[in-house]
């Protein structure tokens, strides 16, 4: 048999019975549909957990109070045995090998204007924060660069809150009312999306000294350290607990995160979303798998009289096997096409949606949702077409 | 043309084992018109089915001749210790089926069911339009050529089917109840199809229940329980052989 004529024979199988191709493409096309889309929303949530976590700069050190003894699992977040001061900060912007310093002090409180209030995150911080965390100001002015300790009635808000508190009205100027006190809006903040768990978009930053004496307290909640080179970073990391063992009274009582360390600490919960992908990925190619053998199982036994009628019209045993699973497989190949260009179209238009997110197909479940699907098609179409191929003719065509 | 000595064929039939073949013994001349008649069960299609190479007898031996050959018992090739793959090619070359019901390929047209010997074959599509036209017209089916096998009458299935059989110009034709699934009509421009290529010089032979379709048959055989019984010479109006 001529290959043009295989591939026509084939074709007219596939065309000519445009109901019974459907379904089996239809079929197919859902099983690795299936695989590519949901390994693409898993992948597509793994990078934004990853991307969450990397918010911290590499090189960045974080300072934060309190110690953990025991290696391993989440440093803690709050508390401590004891503050970092204002002065602690200082003398650690004074270490060589430090570009810049953020003290940082957060807390939630009430922000009002005019008749309108929210429950807002409050950040008490200092000019060098906006560079380390890259924020970028779409009116006025950041934080200008004074003295760590003086307090200053100003503050700079995110989009959010600029619009929930102030609609449409210019905000810049304005005085906020924060808990009994007042400050003026000097700035207001870029989009900048989320990152540890902060919305910037809805906070409120003010000098840390002011956000100090807003919630009576003496301790920063972390200082974050930018460091000059990222060669030098253990060595700084080091660095920084000697000066404060030092001004602890010889306790350490404080913990420095890098960013390696913190990537490492969620190494765990990235496993387990990882390992959880490749299960999702996997489950949906079993089920691919079976819908296709199924598939292929049933159109080739009902066509078992064909393949009786073709030997006895003097097809060679190889013949109808190379017939029927190049049949399957032209079949499978156009369904698994399909299926890909679904759930990338699909997954395309959700990331759309959140621009946050990126939801990408990881490239082995592309390759591996087609491979599975020929795999299916061409063993189970082998198997009942050499089942039918080797019977007596006679027996095929009853 | 055809020799066959000493066949025997058992099926299982449950667990009772079926002789459906039991020594048959069997001579046939090119050009010859048989009939094989008899009741359900008695093995007329067995042995249809092993002279055509659908099925292999338990022991015995089957020489058929190719086409082209001398007629000499020298060119006669035993076909039993043939492989499956042999049977297949000498099918295809040398031997025309017709079945009761039909077994046209219903997506392809009646002139693709014809054309569908030589596809296999891989003959080339010019040479196969050469051969295909003369066929369409001998059987009338110039204006069915491109309907699917459900546009057409039974008649009409059945003489694609016999075209089919006849494209690869085999020298052995056999079929196996072609009339059975046919009205009376229908059936009778069958067999006239039939007996026209049989006066081309095709070796013809019919399997029926008919009797009068049996009975036009210049040699008839009948068959019971796996064994010839009859083998009767009808135009020189005497037995050739009465076994049993």
């Amino acid at each position: 048999m001529r290959w043009q004529d295989q591939w026509q024979f084939n074709l007219r199988v596939l065309l000519r019975q445009r109901f019974r191709t459907l379904m089996q493409l239809i079929a197919m096309s859902i099983g690795v549909f299936a695989v590519v889309l949901l390994t693409g929303l898993g992948e597509g949530g793994r990078q934004f957990v990853m991307a969450e976590f990397s918010v911290l700069g590499k090189d960045t050190l974080l300072v934060i109070p309190g110690r953990k003894e025991t290696s391993g699992g989440m440093p803690p977040l709050t508390g401590g045995t004891r503050d970092i001061t204002l002065q602690d900060a200082q003398s650690l912007a004074r270490l060589r090998n430090v570009e810049g310093i953020a003290a940082l002090v957060v807390g939630k409180a009430e922000v009002s204007y005019g008749g309108r209030n929210r429950e807002s995150l409050v950040m008490g911080a200092n000019a060098d924060f906006f560079s380390i965390r890259n924020l970028q100001v779409q009116q006025g002015q950041m934080l200008p660069d004074m003295p760590l300790d003086q307090a200053r009635p100003i503050c700079v808000i995110g989009p959010t809150l600029k619009r929930e508190l102030f609609s449409a009205q210019p905000a810049l100027g304005q005085w906020l009312k924060i808990t009994g006190s007042r400050c003026q809006v000097i700035g207001i903040l870029a989009d900048s999306g989320t990152g540890l768990g902060f919305d910037m978009n809805s906070s409120l930053i003010m000098p840390v000294a002011s956000s100090m004496q807003l919630f009576n307290t003496q301790g920063l909640y972390r200082i974050m350290v930018d460091v000059r080179s990222v060669s030098s970073m253990t060595q700084l990391a080091r660095q920084i607990e000697q000066v404060m063992q030092q001004r602890h009274e010889g306790q350490l009582d404080i913990t420095v995160i890098t960013p390696a360390s913190v990537l490492s600490a969620f190494d765990d919960i990235l496993a387990v979303i990882t390992l959880a992908i490749a299960g999702i990925g996997g489950i949906s190619l079993f089920v691919a798998g079976i819908l296709i053998m199924n598939m292929t199982l049933i159109s080739i036994s009902q066509r078992t009289a064909e393949i009786g009628l073709l030997k006895a019209l003097g097809a060679s045993s190889r013949e109808v096997r190379l017939l029927f699973v190049s049949e399957a497989l032209m079949l499978c190949l156009a369904g698994a096409i399909l299926g890909i260009t679904c759930a990338e179209l699909l997954l395309w238009l959700v990331s759309m949606q959140f621009n946050d997110l990126l939801f990408i197909a990881p490239w082995w479940a592309s390759i591996l949702a087609l491979l599975v699907a020929l795999g299916c098609g061409f063993i189970f179409s082998w198997l009942p077409a050499n089942k039918a191929a080797s019977l007596p003719p006679v027996e095929a065509l009853r | 043309m055809i020799a066959v000595t000493q066949v025997n064929k058992t099926f299982l039939l449950g667990d009772q084992p079926v002789h459906a073949l039991n020594n048959v013994e069997l001579n046939i001349q090119a050009g010859e018109y048989l009939s094989i008649m008899g009741p359900s069960g008695s093995g007329k299609s067995t042995l249809l089915n092993m002279l055509g190479l659908l099925d292999v007898p338990d022991d015995g031996e089957y020489w058929l001749q190719e086409n082209g050959s001398e007629i000499t018992k020298a060119s006669l090739v035993d076909t039993v210790p043939m492989d499956e793959e042999d049977r297949a090619r000498f099918r295809r070359d040398h031997i025309g089926f017709v079945f009761q019901s039909y077994h046209l390929i219903p997506r392809l047209t009646a002139a693709e069911n014809i054309e569908l010997p030589l596809v296999l074959a891989g003959v080339p599509p010019k040479e196969r339009e050469k051969r295909l036209a003369p066929i369409i017209k001998r059987l009338g089916l110039e204006e069915r050529a491109g309907h699917l096998p459900n546009q057409l009458s039974g008649g009409q299935r059945q003489r694609v089917a016999i075209g089919r059989a006849i494209i690869m110009r085999p020298k052995l034709l056999l079929a196996d109840e072609p009339t059975g699934n046919l009205d009376s009509h229908s059936g009778a421009e069958v067999v006239e199809l039939l007996e026209e290529l049989n006066a081309d010089g095709i070796t013809l032979i019919v399997v029926t229940h008919d009797a009068d379709l049996g009975a036009r048959a210049k040699r008839k055989i009948r068959m019971v329980d796996g064994k010839i019984v009859l083998d009767q010479l009808t135009a020189d109006s005497h037995t050739v052989t009465e076994a049993g």
